[in-house]
């Protein structure tokens, strides 16, 4: 996947959102929504981002877009970068980019038809002649799975389901080259997601699209996704491919996060580990290791040192993690410094 | 399943509602599972397919328009459609409790934590504030709250997710009930809380003996939870099962569609295979099997004519013609291949 | 909360200013010259020249303006041109006589308001809904000078039950009171019933019906707390209309208020008189939307109470 040429290199991207308080409002904490990531998405390739809530994974997928102006870094888009862009020139730059979100009826305008919607994107960034449009149209419905005829018919007239394909339709009316999916298919029920899911896979083998997916749902992730970025509290905490995310995941937050997935089969149990306590809050998150407060493994060099992304040699190429003991706790050498008790064997 | 002592047995259980000046929507329609006394049944079904309305309908908590309109739940020999509100009433919280989907709402913004457990005991024990404080910190202890002195004088949004839904276990579980019922209790929660609080539910149960209903759209949480399992669809039961034969050897073809069109986190899939077709209207219903439409072994028969839920041994129960000798399609066919 | 409260003040502090600004202003913009008013059409020259120097009138405006702003911290708004006293010691009386207006008023309002719109939303679309909802429509498009002459009309002068004019005694205060409290009812009504219809499908309701809480503690208990938070918002708002009202009010009920003072003080240009009334009438709204934010805060534990 890596000999594909880079569409969109993200650099210490940070998103905080001021609190205001006190007696002036004035203020006084950020939220540290994202707190310094880095990444790249390769042409043709899907990642995934996942975490759960206040990982900041969404807040990623708006600041990439400018939906919410990010606090700093660098998001290139086949090499230009979005950041320092003028704002005009910024929406000639979303017809490459595409987002659809998880509640599709939200993002849908509840007073046009479909026709009407998809002719408005078609026209705001002037990718299909006008006399073509309808053609084109009924084109994107059949992919979508729907009848052309039902582009005359307004968002509440169609389920959850047609929806979300509307949502995507109106994505690829404007040919884009990367789709962000916010959580796409999350509020759908699974016989749907299924035909949503097989629905993109379509799609990027015969448009060549580029996915940033970004779910809580690490099933969906492990169906659809070609690399993997694990998120905690705003900080990339693990990243690599499918494969070795889900088979030899090495940081301890990932090895939890999927250990708690209930699985589908009622024989093969596993051994869970059944993490302690909440999420801290992003506004003051822990300093040091951002998972330490939870962390089986702690000890007091993740309280004080940050750890960075790394490859060690027992990890397959491109895959890192950012965790001090990774090299330590695979060899069986760093053995978890909190009472087992939280992990269980299931049986 | 008859030999086992059942705490609940539904029957039949018909809940409408009637909208529009008489217009009927039967949102369950003829309900029939058991609850083995101590163990855990999960009604697992899609959006739609009614396993919400049948738990509040165990409750008799169905508003106007809707209406229970026949059918039976037997709780221990006791008939609760025929009893009265003030009856229920003393039933509700003591003997059978319930907990919801969205811990964000389901606590009162106004009170505190505290003084909404206290209310249970109030109400069902007639306990003062004094005697019942000593109890809401016991259990708020036994759901795992930390620090829960400090905590019963909080407000529900001073809590996170995961510690509101341990406080609706909390009151709940105050009254020491026989039966909890969980709707999709951890559904609003990620997945390390989720986790957290199914384990809870879990020693819990095995702590003060009571029977669970889990109803859920998820099927690794009935896998994980259930001892037996329901599966809806359209308002009916289609597949009752214990857990095991069920995963192992599903054989309605709408449970066989779910389980392959889930994308699995512990396997690699190559393609899913989805069910096609969307889920009927609830005024559009088929004449026949409501799953016919979507079902890729449907004849003539599945769309004209209702199968019933029949037993076909070991406690299993299915609604399919495939399983009956009035099968008319494929007499060779194979629902599931694992 | 004490952050929230002081910020509060502090906030209050411009609004405050703009008003003293702006009624400061309105003497020196109104067409006419101040001194020759007071002293009148045929006064000589010299006795407006010396009524000028008295009042400081020459100086530039910002000095004037700041010794203005002295005064009125001190309580101190000049004399009444019509009758050559303190207009602190006309107003102090006529200023309690409203403020009593007001409050059995609003106290009417949120009385009958409350009740109507609870009854209204527990027997949502039966007769006594529909009919509460009619009559609070009535209530809410009738203006209340109308009203007052009817009230005067059928139960003083008919029937002979109230005093037709007057304020003080029990007998005098019925009629004005319900002028003046039925449409901040009918609003209310409305806006109880409406919220109390949302809370009631809240899923905390549901919890507390699956406790075996029984409906009456679930209404009373549950329910109208929750319901009563946007209610208070309303009743900030409808004190403006209040106090704008008692101006007609004590017209058509010849009550001897702030609101009648207003108006006389106006047709006789007496601004001394204008200005006072205005700054205190805003004073006071300022404060009760100040109180019934703070309730607001206090009802709703949700908001962030140092945000």
């Amino acid at each position: 996947m890596n000999h594909n040429k880079e569409l969109l290199k993200v650099q210490h991207l940070k998103q905080y959102f001021p609190i205001k308080g006190g007696i002036f409002g004035r203020t006084v904490k950020h939220v540290k929504a994202v707190d310094d990531i880095s990444f790249t998405v390769y042409e043709g390739e899907t990642v995934s981002i996942v975490g759960e809530s206040g990982c900041g994974k969404s807040t990623t997928g708006r600041a990439i877009l400018r939906l919410d102006e990010p606090t700093d870094g660098e998001v290139k888009f086949n090499g230009v970068d979005l950041l320092t862009m003028s704002k005009s020139n910024m929406r000639r730059m979303r017809k490459d980019m595409q987002i659809i979100f998880q509640d599709p009826y939200a993002s849908l305008n509840p007073r046009k038809t479909v026709r009407q919607m998809l002719n408005e994107a078609m026209e705001i960034q002037q990718v299909v002649p006008r006399s073509y449009r309808n053609e084109t149209i009924a084109e994107l419905m059949e992919t979508v799975g729907l009848k052309p005829n039902q582009a005359d018919r307004f968002p509440h007239e169609f389920s959850g389901g047609q929806r979300q394909r509307i949502g995507i339709a109106r994505a690829l009316s404007v040919n884009p080259k990367l789709i962000i999916c916010d959580e796409a298919v999350s509020a759908l029920d699974v016989s749907i997601q299924a035909q949503i899911l097989n629905l993109l896979k379509k799609f990027q083998r015969e448009l060549k699209l580029t996915y940033l997916f970004i779910s809580h749902d690490l099933g969906v992730v492990r169906h659809i996704s070609d690399r993997i970025i694990v998120m905690y509290l705003g900080k990339i905490v693990e990243i690599g491919d499918k494969t070795s995310i889900f088979n030899n995941p090495q940081h301890p937050y990932t090895k939890a996060l999927l250990s708690a997935i209930p699985i589908p089969d009622a024989e093969k149990r596993k051994e869970r580990i059944i993490l302690r306590g909440d999420v801290p809050s992003p506004i003051d998150p822990p300093v040091g290791c951002r998972f330490h407060t939870r962390c089986p493994f702690v000890t007091d060099k993740c309280r004080e040192e940050e750890p960075e992304l790394v490859n060690d040699d027992h990890m397959k190429s491109g895959h890192q993690a950012a965790c001090h003991y990774t090299v330590a706790i695979d060899s069986g050498e760093h053995q978890p410094t909190r009472e087992l008790a939280n992990v269980r064997q299931n049986t | 399943m008859g030999s086992e002592n059942n705490i609940l047995r539904v029957n039949n259980l018909q809940t409408s509602f009637f909208i529009d000046g008489g217009h009927e929507i039967k949102a369950v329609d003829g309900v029939t599972f058991d609850v083995p006394e101590g163990k855990t049944l999960g009604i697992v079904g899609e959006s739609g397919s009614g396993k919400s309305i049948t738990a509040l309908s165990i409750l008799k908590l169905i508003d106007s328009p809707g209406k229970i309109k026949g059918g039976e739940i037997n709780l221990k020999g006791e008939n609760l459609v025929d009893k009265t509100e003030k009856a229920m009433r003393k039933i509700r919280g003591n003997t059978i409790s319930m907990i919801f989907q969205e811990p964000m709402t389901s606590l009162n913004p106004t009170y505190t934590v505290g003084q909404q457990i206290r209310e249970s005991y109030k109400i069902h024990q007639g306990l003062g504030k004094r005697e019942s404080t000593e109890k809401v910190i016991e259990m708020l202890k036994l759901v795992g709250i930390p620090s829960p002195e400090k905590r019963i004088n909080q407000y529900p949004f001073e809590l996170s997710g995961g510690m509101r839904q341990r406080v609706m276990i909390a009151m709940a579980l105050a009254c020491n009930p026989e039966l909890l019922i969980a709707d999709e209790p951890t559904t609003a929660l990620d997945v390390t809380i989720q986790a957290q609080i199914l384990e809870l539910i879990k020693e819990l149960q095995d702590e003060l003996g009571m029977s669970v209903i889990m109803i859920t759209h998820d099927l690794g949480v009935v896998a994980e939870t259930c001892d037996f399992v329901a599966v809806m669809y359209c308002g009916k039961v289609v597949e009752y099962a214990e857990v095991k034969t069920l995963f192992k050897n599903p054989r309605h073809p709408y449970t066989v569609g779910l389980l392959k069109s889930l994308p699995r986190s512990d396997i690699d899939q190559l393609e899913l295979i989805p069910i096609k077709g969307t889920v009927p209207s609830p005024d559009n219903m088929p004449e026949g099997c409501s799953f016919a439409p979507r079902c890729p072994f449907a004849t003539e028969l599945c769309h004209d004519h209702l199968p019933d839920l029949l037993e076909i041994g070991d406690g299993e129960q299915i609604r399919c013609w495939i399983y009956t000798d009035d099968w008319d399609g494929d007499p060779e066919v194979k629902v599931y291949e694992p | 909360m004490l952050t929230y409260i002081l910020r509060r003040l502090i906030q209050l502090i411009p609004v405050l200013f703009g008003v003293t600004l702006f009624v400061f202003l309105l003497m020196h913009l109104t067409p006419g010259n101040p001194a020759q008013l007071m002293a009148g059409e045929q006064a000589p020259q010299e006795v407006i020249d010396r009524i000028e120097n008295r009042l400081g009138l020459n100086d530039p405006l910002p000095v004037q303006y700041v010794r203005f702003l002295g005064n009125v911290v001190q309580l101190d708004f000049g004399t009444s041109m019509r009758s050559n006293l303190p207009v602190m010691d006309e107003i102090r009386y006529k200023f309690f006589v409203t403020i009593e207006l007001a409050i059995y008023s609003t106290l009417l309002s949120v009385f009958i308001g409350i009740i109507a719109g609870i009854v209204s939303a527990v027997r949502q679309y039966t007769f006594s809904d529909i009919a509460i909802m009619f009559v609070a429509l009535f209530g809410l498009s009738m203006p209340n000078f109308w009203l007052g002459l009817m009230l005067m009309q059928w139960f003083s002068i008919n029937l002979g039950w109230f005093p037709p004019t007057g304020w003080g005694s029990a007998s005098q205060v019925v009629l004005p009171v319900i002028t003046l409290g039925t449409a901040g009812a009918a609003v209310i009504a409305r806006m109880t019933r409406s919220s109390m219809l949302e809370v009631i499908s809240q899923d905390y309701i549901r919890t507390a019906r699956a406790k075996g809480v029984r409906e009456r503690v679930i209404i009373y208990r549950h329910a109208l707390k929750n319901a009563l938070i946007p209610v208070v918002t309303v009743l900030g708002l409808q004190f403006g209309t209040l106090l704008s009202g008692t101006v007609l009010t004590e017209q058509v009920f010849a009550i001897n208020g702030m609101g009648r003072y207003v108006i006389d003080s106006i047709m006789a240009r007496d601004f001394p008189a204008v200005q006072a009334s205005i700054i205190i009438i805003s004073v006071m709204f300022v404060f009760v939307n100040l109180i019934v934010d703070i309730s607001y805060r206090f009802l709703n534990k949700r908001i962030d109470l140092n945000g």
